[in-house]
């Protein structure tokens, strides 16, 4: 009776890994699955004169060069924007900031920002940067929608990324005649860096994937030469992915498929940099 | 140390003993959670030698260090009255340069807190603070408070690995070395010893032992024993209360307070 028991707990044990492995392999196999067939459909249609031409034949045929160019631009515009606000509020909630009422409406906005549909962001960005400080259609405006959209996570993944630096650094630092600021700048920020620049990498990473909130912003239908200022408008990856395939009727797949694999690859080698600087630090870290 | 003010004390009755490096007078701390706190508190340490503040845990001991060198800034305090004075000075007025007086106060707390840098990092970011770029004179900071901690035989060859790298004990001596490179007055200890083994805690104290000829020394021991060892002026605290206070071993052998000598004689604590 003894021995049954033990050999069926020890069956339900085994059932039970088996099924919470399956289920860890089942949230790996859609990513594979869907990187496999863009991969697939897409590598034909890399080329040099895809990555380098420009769009012809109303976009059935040549190149995606504005689109990766304005991609890369807005990525940018937003890192310029986002970076230094997201690190500053971050530093300031994590070092600064009393626990009251005033620092919890802060946190409450944050939270909420980061909950709000990407859609909004692009209409609000139409009404205030296009619209009502007259930047129009630009380069400007869809970097600060989306460095709007891209704050919390940089704040949040700062603000966690300091609070994770021991605080007994702190008071060391400061009994050898530190100020804060000093605390901050010295030891605080260096320790908390990489933490600080996977969360960066990573709004941007969301950043330079969203259609919605450069839509009505920036995005051009279609812009056979290169923007060369901020206030110029700009295609885009993901718009110009959205256009292509569902608005140019006779689009070539391959071209489609192509488009969305070289998204991909600027995507996930952010990705990338993120994961390899997060594991550089951790082994070099001294806490 | 010469008296340099006029509210410094020197005592009346003999020319011999050393004069007050701090005074504490009617000194009340009280926290916003009501943990740990301190009723007027008098006391006097005397420069150039180890003041042990001892009792058991909550007493106030930590509190007490800790506005020494205005540490308590950091902590949510409520109340703090009375006056602690420094050669004369008040350090809780608030026009004291607090940054000036932490590096003249130096503090050794309980766990061993290297900061994420080499060695000489350690040593070196105190004075680099206070603005010390001179390379030569960096180096002999480094070198003479790793002597004066005695743990510049084991680390001489080693300067440049990570502070973390180095066995409890040498952490702690670092600390205490990192301390000593600002060339400060008083060093306080806050348990310095809790977390090392009997042959290292025996080298502290002996460093301690040295060094008092040239500093004022208030250690909070992690035991009545080593209260007792290295005790020129003992203090008892409980519960927020200076309940005795009085020079050398005799505290220790013939406490006055009933309290005192239940604590000492183990029956409580």
């Amino acid at each position: 009776m003894k021995i049954a028991s033990s050999i069926s707990r020890r069956l339900a044990q085994r059932l039970g890994f088996s099924i919470l492995t399956l289920m860890a392999l089942l949230t790996v196999a859609p990513i594979i699955a869907v990187i496999a067939y863009i991969v697939y459909q897409g590598a034909p249609a890399i080329s040099w004169g895809f990555l380098t031409g420009f769009p012809s034949d109303g976009m059935r045929a040549g190149g995606i060069l504005p689109a990766i160019v304005g991609t890369f631009y807005l990525t940018l515009g937003t890192a310029i924007f986002s970076v230094p606000l997201g690190i500053g509020a971050a530093i300031y909630l994590s070092e600064y900031a009393a626990d009251n009422r005033w620092t919890r409406l802060i946190r409450l906005a944050i939270i909420n920002l980061a909950g709000i549909p990407s859609v909004v962001y692009g209409l609000f960005g139409l009404g205030l940067f296009v619209l009502f400080l007259k930047f129009g259609i630009s380069i400007l405006a869809g970097s600060l929608t989306l460095s709007i959209m891209t704050l919390p996570v940089i704040i949040s993944t700062s603000e966690e990324a300091l609070r994770a630096v021991p605080q007994s650094f702190r008071v060391v630092s400061i009994s050898l005649g530190a100020t804060r600021w000093q605390t901050i700048q010295r030891i605080v920020l260096p320790q908390a860096l990489s933490g600080i620049l996977t969360g960066v990498i990573l709004g941007l990473e969301r950043a330079a994937g969203e259609t919605a909130p450069i839509l009505f912003t920036v995005a051009a239908f279609f812009l056979p030469r290169l923007p060369n200022s901020p206030f110029d408008a700009t295609m885009a990856l993901p718009y110009h992915l959205f256009v292509i395939s569902t608005q140019v009727p006779g689009m070539p797949i391959k071209i489609q498929y192509g488009t969305a694999l070289v998204l991909l690859i600027f995507v996930l080698s952010m990705n990338l940099i993120a994961t390899y600087i997060r594991s550089r630090a951790r082994a070099r870290r001294q806490w | 140390m010469p008296p340099t003010s006029a509210h410094a004390r020197v005592p009346g009755d003999s020319g011999s003993k050393p004069m007050n490096k701090i005074v504490i007078e009617h000194l009340c701390v009280q926290y916003s959670d009501g943990t740990e706190s301190l009723r007027d508190i008098n006391l006097e340490i005397p420069a150039n030698a180890i003041t042990v503040m001892f009792g058991p845990a909550g007493g106030g001991k930590s509190t007490l260090l800790r506005v020494l060198n205005r540490l308590n800034d950091l902590a949510d305090v409520t109340e703090l009255s009375g006056r602690v004075l420094l050669d004369g000075a008040d350090i809780l007025d608030p026009k004291t340069d607090v940054i000036t007086l932490r590096r003249k106060v130096g503090m050794v707390f309980a766990r061993p807190v290297v900061l994420p840098f080499s060695v000489r990092g350690n040593l070196t970011y105190g004075l680099e603070l206070a603005g010390e770029k001179n390379r030569a004179r960096l180096d002999e900071a480094v070198e003479h408070s790793l002597m004066q901690a005695a743990l510049w035989d084991e680390v001489h060859d080693r300067l440049d690995d990570p502070a973390i790298s180095l066995s409890g004990g040498q952490q702690q001596r670092l600390c205490i070395a990192r301390v000593l490179a600002l060339t400060p007055e008083v060093i306080l200890l806050d348990e310095p010893t809790s977390g090392l083994d009997p042959i290292s805690t025996g080298k502290v104290e002996a460093t301690l032992q040295v060094l008092k000829q040239q500093y004022t020394i208030v250690l909070v021991p992690h035991s009545v024993q080593q209260a007792a060892r290295v005790a020129d002026l003992a203090a008892f605290f409980l519960q927020g209360e200076l309940i005795e206070i009085a020079s050398g071993k005799d505290i220790f052998i013939t406490p006055k307070d009933k309290r005192t000598e239940d604590y000492v004689e183990g029956r409580f604590g």
